[in-house]
């Protein structure tokens, strides 16, 4: 146990708990994606309500579930166990402007993490919250309309605003995130690098992209 | 030629214990040919004769090898180039310009007086497990031991590090990952490297932890900087080593 223990205290060991849980974070994404998108579907809400019923009940997503708050919380504690050792490293800093030799998303992923933490939390009180503990009306099928919520929460102008600018911060957040977990788990080929990169920006621009259209399109009454 | 009139702000600090603050000096009529340490040694000759206590500096070769040189000049290692301070000459900069510099600044690097850093940690880092043990005896025959040549290029990449510390200065969370990583690789690609793999890389990371440098949040501004363009590659490399160092080796 002392190795596991030594790995996991060092700095390299940190950041591989940072790059494995911001993996999961990532994959949690796109099943939020992919689930939240029938929220488009031109069926008043049939096929999204079904499936957050099962969302909410099946036995596997709950497990699911309690490891991705739980992966949040590791994600959001390491990230401050790094922060302060970081900053302990430099106490006393430069007096000209830092250089410019990196991206500022690369150099901001704490003030970044923390935007998209407060989303988070607004995020979950208007939906999560209220599907768990709040009351839903039913619809046709007996299920919590959970989908008449969400169109009603989104036909508030500044909540759709707030939701697309946040998209904004996730997406920078990911552009650095989602190669720089590969890098930190040493996963680094000149074969590979490159996809892994092009794939990283693709998706930092994609994902946050239709987690955005989805209020946008909401709040216009439109769907496929 | 074009000489230069300049305003220096300088880092002056009296000791390790002194608080230290800036101090502007102008220099009138600096060669744009001369280095930037010549530069140094005239504003030094310029105080020496009004009776101010000259401006401590490292250096040594003065022809980018040694690594011995640091400053932070305008914010940046090294100055606007990327090579080493006393590779850097005055025409990188214009008349009339206010130049800062600075000391390298990080916790595991402390200032012992004006410019001067204590960089013994690389040292410490190097000791820990940044060598090879061998039997000296008669030396073996060139190519005894085959080495593929894009190999023998890569561990040759990363032996170019000179170790002068300018990655920690540059990185945000002053960290030692770019030169670890650097001293890691040149041994773990070759065979000699081979026998201490394991133990190297565990004992090198873990007395860079010990010195308190920070983590690497991969913003490559290291590499940026370093005057021998180490890559990042090393570090993934780095990455990889620890972690299948402390997976694998059959110490518990």
């Amino acid at each position: 146990m002392n190795w596991f223990i030594s790995m996991m205290s060092s700095t390299i060991g940190r950041k591989l708990i940072m790059a494995l849980t911001g993996l999961f974070l990532i994959l949690f994404l796109v099943v939020h994606l992919s689930g939240n998108l029938q929220l488009l579907k031109n069926d008043g809400g049939e096929s999204f309500n079904t499936y957050a019923q099962f969302m909410g009940h099946n036995p596997l997503i709950k497990v699911v579930s309690i490891g991705n708050f739980f992966f949040i919380l590791l994600h959001i504690v390491y990230a401050l166990l790094l922060t302060l050792q970081n900053r302990k490293a430099r106490p006393v800093g430069y007096l000209s402007e830092t250089t410019k030799t990196s991206n500022w998303n690369s150099r901001n992923m704490g003030i970044l993490g923390t935007i998209i933490l407060i989303f988070l939390v607004v995020h979950l009180q208007n939906f999560w919250f209220k599907m768990k503990f709040g009351y839903v009306p039913l619809d046709d099928m007996g299920y919590k309309d959970i989908y008449m919520e969400t169109k009603e929460a989104f036909s508030q102008w500044w909540l759709v605003a707030l939701y697309v600018v946040s998209m904004v911060f996730l997406a920078s957040h990911l552009a650095h995130g989602f190669q720089s977990a590969f890098q930190t788990l040493g996963l680094n080929h000149k074969k590979y690098t490159p996809a892994i990169q092009f794939i990283g920006k693709a998706f930092a621009i994609i994902v946050p992209l239709l987690f955005a259209i989805i209020p946008v399109m909401m709040f216009f009454n439109l769907s496929f | 030629m074009r000489k230069l009139n300049l305003t220096l702000k300088v880092w002056r600090q009296k000791d390790d214990k002194g608080k230290g603050k800036f101090e502007t000096y102008k220099l009138n009529n600096v060669s744009e040919e001369s280095s930037f340490l010549e530069m140094m040694d005239i504003l030094n000759e310029d105080l020496a004769t009004k009776k101010i206590d000259p401006v401590a500096f490292d250096h040594d070769c003065r022809e980018g090898i040694c690594g011995t040189c640091s400053m932070v000049i305008n914010g940046k290692p090294h100055g606007p180039l990327q090579t080493t301070t006393c590779q850097l000459h005055m025409r990188s900069f214009s008349d009339g310009d206010t130049i800062t510099v600075e000391p390298f600044r990080a916790g595991a690097f402390p200032v012992l007086k004006d410019l001067v850093v204590d960089r013994s940690a690389f040292d410490r880092i190097i000791q820990a497990g940044g060598y090879v043990s061998v039997n000296t005896g008669v030396s073996v025959d060139a190519n005894e031991i085959p080495i593929p040549k894009d190999i023998a290029d890569e561990a040759m990449d990363s032996a170019t590090c000179i170790g002068c510390g300018a990655c920690v200065a540059a990185c945000k969370n002053a960290s030692a990952m770019l030169f670890v990583s650097a001293k890691v690789s040149q041994f773990t690609l070759l065979p000699q490297g081979q026998p201490e793999r394991h133990r190297r890389v565990q004992k090198m990371v873990a007395q860079m932890d010990e010195e308190g440098f920070g983590a690497c949040t991969n913003t490559g501004a290291c590499s940026a900087v370093c005057p021998k363009e180490i890559s990042l590659t090393n570090i993934a490399r780095l990455n990889r080593e620890y972690l299948t160092a402390k997976v694998t080796a059959q110490e518990v």
